[in-house]
């Protein structure tokens, strides 16, 4: 068994190496079972999320044409809220996987997508599905660890600059898309040094990043204001504040997947020969729902449904909560933690953490050794990570 | 007038920055599906049975279309069960139709996913993304004298597009169709009706009784065979030994043909990959995945996760059959298709190309 964890009791001491494997097998044969029926009802979801999508955009820009009336700017700009929101969770993120390509049709394919972001959809998925979704909550190697800027883990040694780390997580919720930019560009590191600084490869894709900046400024704080004339200072407020409610929905959102109380992070040793049985364990201990109605799993793009999101990162998101229901079995079965919880509550904890881990504690958690029995667990008891 | 198309440039320009960071017309698709001029669409406005297993569909072609000459076929991208699949389908109608309409027929074979799929759910106001018109199985602008069709099955179709638009033009032509019973005939009715207006002789062969028929028959049926222009389309035996028969009379230039390929694939293990715009050929076993066998080769390929998740390693796949190594799906492209393929779980399950 090669999964460590930095926690007091061992989440799955109780596991054999063949109970992962099964496990493992458990979960190719849930895939398998959706692939079966991927088809028609998937195509038609897509298609209607993205046509009620560029509805709402639309009629929400035009009501702003005329936000210089109270009434006008408030319905436009919840609905341009919202279209943001649809835009780059239900629609962006999962067609960017790839969870549509099955589909075989170059208007909605990973490949070809664009999105209403400031990070180029091609830098995003390289940071997201080739790093974050294979690494996931490895330390050191998953980057959407505190995003390079937080501290995460009780492990990591503490510095006088991750005491302001809750000012930090607000800013960047607030202007999360910049964040995310920054982020898939790895700024921190290649502007570190000179050589780094002008590899022609980062330079390209700041040149990128500047382009799509550009475009989505232009956009947002000049042509549709300009269009909208006498309203043009109102609709830039209004556009403004919708970026805004879309950065902090989808911060808390994402915040929700990984950093919660329970939600396990990983040694860098522990992935080496990690088996299929190992991997999927390993996103289902390192991510956590978010409980809530159809609505609330729609508006977050089904990342509500984290766990299953990073077992099958490819299956179509409106699939996820009839995964749900079998996942949640195999995680009881096993005697596995399931996190989830509201989405206020999960919010909060994940703030909690961040803001407990900008202080240092005094004694840092054992890593667990695998090689020990494991402690008996009191039944119905959270697994939480160690203060 | 280069200060209008300026202006013209530069106003489309604003409207692209309205609606970055998608296209205008992505927008257009939502209300008007059909006027846009980047993807070629038609609308079925009208679905008629010629037999039981074969259906002719109206379509009204979109922004973007240009006529067919006769003879010409279109490929049709239809969805079926979510999958957008490619098939050519020959032009049955006649050409000039004043709204620009179009008809093809579509004779389910067996197996066949999309002419089963259209036979049997094919209704006014669904929308099929289209092809322009292609294929050289055409009659020349200097018509000949004296002509003949030979056809098999839904092989009638493209010369059908021919009949209808040019039977005035070709003074003496004979139409020789085979197909297995009299009611198996696509447009039998059609045909009939035109060789009783005396416009064609038609001499319909019924396989299931008269057996197939042999390029021998010919010589009987049609006496001044080799002093005719001549036209085929059918099942592939028929046409190789028709082209046999006129390349040994010395008159292989008479003779056209227009194969319809039929796309079997069976899955098998490893299979010959090419990847086309490297020429590089590769033989790739059924257990190495189409990325390990492209680099153990030498190959430059993109590839990132490598456990099926990122989609940075997809490779478009011109023709061919891989299976997913993980979950055993097989996956098929036929000619145009350009299926996208993850190479990091993909393995060959037949010869494959791809467009690299």
């Amino acid at each position: 068994m090669t999964t460590l964890q930095r926690q007091e009791v061992n989440p799955i001491g109780h596991l054999t190496a063949e109970d992962i494997e099964s496990i493992g097998r458990e979960l190719d044969a849930m895939r398998d079972e959706v692939l079966a029926v991927r088809g028609e009802r998937d195509a038609a979801y897509i298609r209607k999320v993205i046509k009620v999508q560029r509805s709402l955009e639309m009629s929400s820009r035009a009501v702003l044409l005329f936000s210089i009336f109270p009434p006008a700017w408030i319905v436009g700009t919840a609905g341009l809220s919202v279209a943001k929101i649809l835009e780059n969770m239900e629609v962006g993120h999962n067609i960017l996987h790839g969870q549509y390509d099955f589909m075989r049709d170059p208007k909605i394919h990973s490949t070809k997508w664009e999105w209403d972001h400031v990070t180029p959809a091609a830098q995003w998925k390289h940071s997201h599905n080739e790093l974050h979704h294979k690494y996931t909550n490895v330390i050191g190697k998953d980057n959407d660890l505190g995003y390079g800027i937080m501290r995460v883990d009780e492990n990591q040694k503490w510095h006088p600059f991750f005491l302001a780390q809750p000012l930090w997580n607000f800013i960047n919720a607030l202007f999360f898309e910049y964040g995310i930019a920054a982020y898939d560009l790895e700024l921190g590191r290649n502007l570190k040094s000179k050589k780094k600084r002008s590899n022609p490869e980062f330079v390209a894709n700041v040149k990128a990043v500047g382009r799509k900046i550009r475009r989505q400024v232009l956009k947002d704080y000049i042509i549709h204001p300009a269009l909208s004339g006498p309203s043009f200072l109102h609709t830039i407020a209004a556009n403004f504040t919708a970026n805004i409610v879309r950065n902090v929905w989808s911060h808390s959102v994402i915040m929700c997947g990984h950093f919660p109380n329970g939600v396990s992070t990983f040694e860098r040793s522990s992935i080496k020969g990690e088996t299929r049985g190992e991997w999927y364990l390993r996103q289902m201990l390192g991510s956590a729902n978010i409980s809530g109605s159809k609505l609330m799993h729609i508006m977050t793009g089904n990342l509500s449904h984290q766990i299953e999101h990073h077992l099958f990162p490819d299956l179509p998101a409106s699939r996820y909560a009839e995964v749900a229901v079998k996942v949640r079995a195999l995680f009881e079965k096993y005697d596995l933690p399931y996190v989830t919880g509201p989405l206020p509550v999960q919010v909060a904890s994940a703030w909690a953490k961040v803001i407990r881990l900008s202080f240092p504690n005094r004694k840092p958690a054992r890593a667990v050794d695998p090689a020990r029995p494991p402690r008996p667990q009191v039944a119905a008891e959270p697994v939480s990570v160690s203060v | 007038m280069p200060v209008t198309k300026t202006l013209r440039n530069g106003a489309w320009r604003v409207v692209e920055l309205i609606t970055t960071p998608v296209v205008p017309t992505d927008y257009l698709d939502v209300i008007a599906p059909l006027r846009n001029p980047h993807v070629l669409r038609a609308r079925v406005e009208a679905v008629h049975r010629e037999t039981d297993n074969a259906v002719t569909l109206e379509l009204r072609p979109g922004r973007g279309w240009l006529p067919h000459q006769p003879g010409q076929y279109v490929r049709l991208g239809v969805d079926v069960d979510g999958i957008r699949l490619w098939r050519a389908y020959s032009v049955s109608s006649a050409a000039g139709h004043p709204a620009g309409w179009i008809s093809v027929t579509v004779n389910a074979v067996r197996d066949g996913v999309v002419s089963s799929y259209l036979r049997d759910n094919a209704r006014k106001g669904m929308v099929v993304h289209l092809d322009l018109p292609a294929g050289d199985f055409v009659v020349p602008r200097e018509r000949p004298a004296k002509s003949l069709f030979i056809t098999a099955g839904s092989g009638i179709t493209p010369v059908m597009g021919m009949l209808r638009s040019l039977i005035h033009e070709l003074s003496d032509a004979v139409v020789v169709h085979s197909a297995r019973t009299p009611e198996d005939v696509v447009f039998g009715a059609d045909l009939r009706a035109l060789a009783e207006q005396g416009k064609i002789r038609l001499v319909e062969r019924h396989t299931a009784t008269d057996g197939r028929l042999k390029p021998a028959d010919l010589d009987e049926l049609v006496p001044d065979l080799f002093e005719r222009e001549t036209w085929a389309c059918g099942p592939g035996e028929m046409l190789d030994a028709m082209t046999e028969h006129w390349a040994e009379a010395g008159v292989a230039e008479r003779l056209h043909v227009e194969r319809f390929r039929p796309t079997v694939l069976v899955a098998g293990e490893g299979g010959t990959v090419t990847f086309e715009k490297s020429g590089t050929t590769i033989e790739s076993p059924g257990g190495v995945t189409i990325l390990d066998a492209g680099e153990a080769s030498g190959q430059l390929m993109p590839s990132g996760c490598r456990m099926g998740i990122c989609y940075k390693c997809v490779l478009p796949m011109r023709e061919g059959i891989v299976r997913d190594v993980r979950d055993g799906q097989v996956t098929t492209a036929v000619e145009g298709d350009n299926v996208l393929v993850q190479t990091c779980i993909s393995a060959a399950a037949g010869p494959c190309h791809f467009d690299f």
